[in-house]
């Protein structure tokens, strides 16, 4: 249960963190919250020569600025649970904290840590799909950023570069007409997931379908954008029919692995079942959204 | 500076602040049982799934396997023995001897220390919701009832009974 010997350093700086990656070289890592690393290191999947701690180089600021919502790479999956900004205008990253491990684990996980760590079972990294969120990285040739959806490669690989650290995660936030949906499926609360879908659709005062985003997690060897196949919603209403269709086209073109929880096909199965249903959540969250936009508009 | 120069920290434990060297792959939970604490905290999977080395970190709980030490310098720490103020059992730790929330005891110090973080924080919690809080806490006796049973009268306990 000992991780192997590692020098340890705390960074009072994003640019000093970086600073120290580059002099310590290719065996140095960061850490933030630890609850994906730590176990690595126990388990000797991992042994960095040293340890740079992030923990407390900026405060976890959470900050609406028009439709963007601004997060610290440090925010903690609790500080998602308990935002009211969040709940408001990115529900699904707190539908999605709530699901992430357990207490201990929320409490100490950060979202940059939960993005940079590339599992493809991760619930935040999904929902950031289907929010078309982008990241700040700072590395050793300045700061870029990154679609989300450019970050993951397969399992626990993605395209940081080296040196190259998440800082900040920018998240579109839910505009008018904008209703939105997670959904995890798992053995037990706190296991990992079998299959995560996030669902953000736009629809008319009608409720017909003008837009909709959709990303798959847990079935393949990344989190996916599966909104091309929804595409076929537009001009239609979200019902049983039309959402079912969606998910039977979702499900017969992802990639989908098998894992010691769920074979290849059940998995399918479930991504078309959970689809339907996510659209169909969404399209109910952008009906509640408008009511109580002309409630308050009316009040 | 050498591959793994030992730390100076400074952390307080059920209230007493201690310095201590600690070469930085020493975990928290390994520091509280040997150091500096004592067996109350309890190493179950050693990976942050079955809540039993659960302490609170500044009043919040943590995954004691999976931080080490020296991350936890400047910080305050509460293992199941800070509970208990002066040799009496704190009302939640009765409450557990009065309703059978422990059996082979194992998971009891996580249990507890989970259960009193929650509470004090949603004192007015209904039994799915302790149930959703204690949810990273496994139990492989009780069956997870009789905890919760003990959690509620604990929580259904005149306000001001609670010293803390």
């Amino acid at each position: 249960m000992y991780a192997a010997a590692f020098d340890y350093l705390r960074a009072s700086s994003w640019t000093e963190a970086v600073e120290r990656l580059r002099e310590l070289g290719d065996d140095a890592h960061v850490i933030a919250g630890g609850q994906s690393l730590v176990p690595m290191m126990i388990l000797h999947f991992a042994a960095p020569s040293a340890l740079i701690d992030i923990g407390s180089v900026e405060e976890r600021t959470i900050e609406l600025a028009g439709d963007t919502l601004a997060l610290s790479a440090l925010v903690r999956h609790v500080d998602l649970e308990h935002s009211d900004v969040v709940a408001e205008h990115a529900p699904m990253l707190t539908q999605a904290a709530r699901q992430i491990g357990n207490v201990r684990v929320r409490q100490r996980g950060t979202i940059g840590g939960s993005l940079a760590h590339g599992e493809p079972a991760a619930e935040l990294p999904c929902v950031l799909i289907a929010h078309g969120a982008s990241v700040h990285a700072l590395g050793p040739d300045g700061e870029r950023r990154i679609a989300v959806n450019d970050l993951p490669i397969m399992q626990l690989v993605t395209s940081l570069g080296e040196g190259e650290l998440i800082t900040r995660v920018e998240v579109p936030t839910l505009t008018n007409g904008q209703g939105s949906c997670f959904i995890e499926m798992a053995r037990r609360p706190g296991d990992f997931a079998m299959v995560n879908v996030a669902a953000i659709v736009t629809c008319d005062d009608g409720g017909t379908c003008t837009a909709a985003r959709l990303a798959l997690g847990a079935v393949g060897g990344r989190p996916v954008d599966a909104s091309s196949a929804a595409g076929a919603l537009t001009g239609h209403a979200i019902d049983e029919e039309s959402s079912e269709a969606v998910g039977r086209a979702v499900a017969a073109e992802a990639q989908v692995t098998p894992s010691s929880h769920a074979s290849a096909e059940y998995r399918r199965e479930m991504v078309g079942v959970l689809v339907a249903r996510a659209l169909r959540g969404a399209a109910a969250d952008a009906e509640r959204r408008r009511n109580g936009e002309r409630a308050a508009a009316a009040g | 500076m050498s591959a793994t120069a030992a730390h100076t920290i400074n952390v307080t434990i059920n209230g007493r602040r201690t310095e201590l060297r600690v070469s930085p792959n020493l975990s928290l939970l390994e520091l509280l049982r040997t150091e500096a604490g004592g067996p109350e905290v309890k190493l179950g999977c050693g990976e942050g799934v079955c809540g039993t080395c659960t302490v609170l970190l500044d009043g919040e709980p943590v995954n004691s396997c999976l931080m080490f030490a020296v991350q936890a310098d400047g910080c305050g720490i509460t293992t199941v023995r800070g509970l208990a103020a002066d040799g009496e059992l704190h009302d939640l730790q009765q409450a557990f001897l009065d309703h059978a929330g422990s059996q082979c005891g194992f998971c009891t110090p996580g249990m507890l220390l989970t259960a009193k973080w929650y509470l004090d924080r949603h004192p007015d919690a209904d039994r799915e919701e302790l149930r959703r809080a204690i949810a990273g806490n496994l139990c492989r006796c009780t069956g997870y009832t009789k905890i919760l049973d003990s959690i509620e009268a604990y929580r259904d306990l005149p306000q001001d009974a609670d010293g803390d």
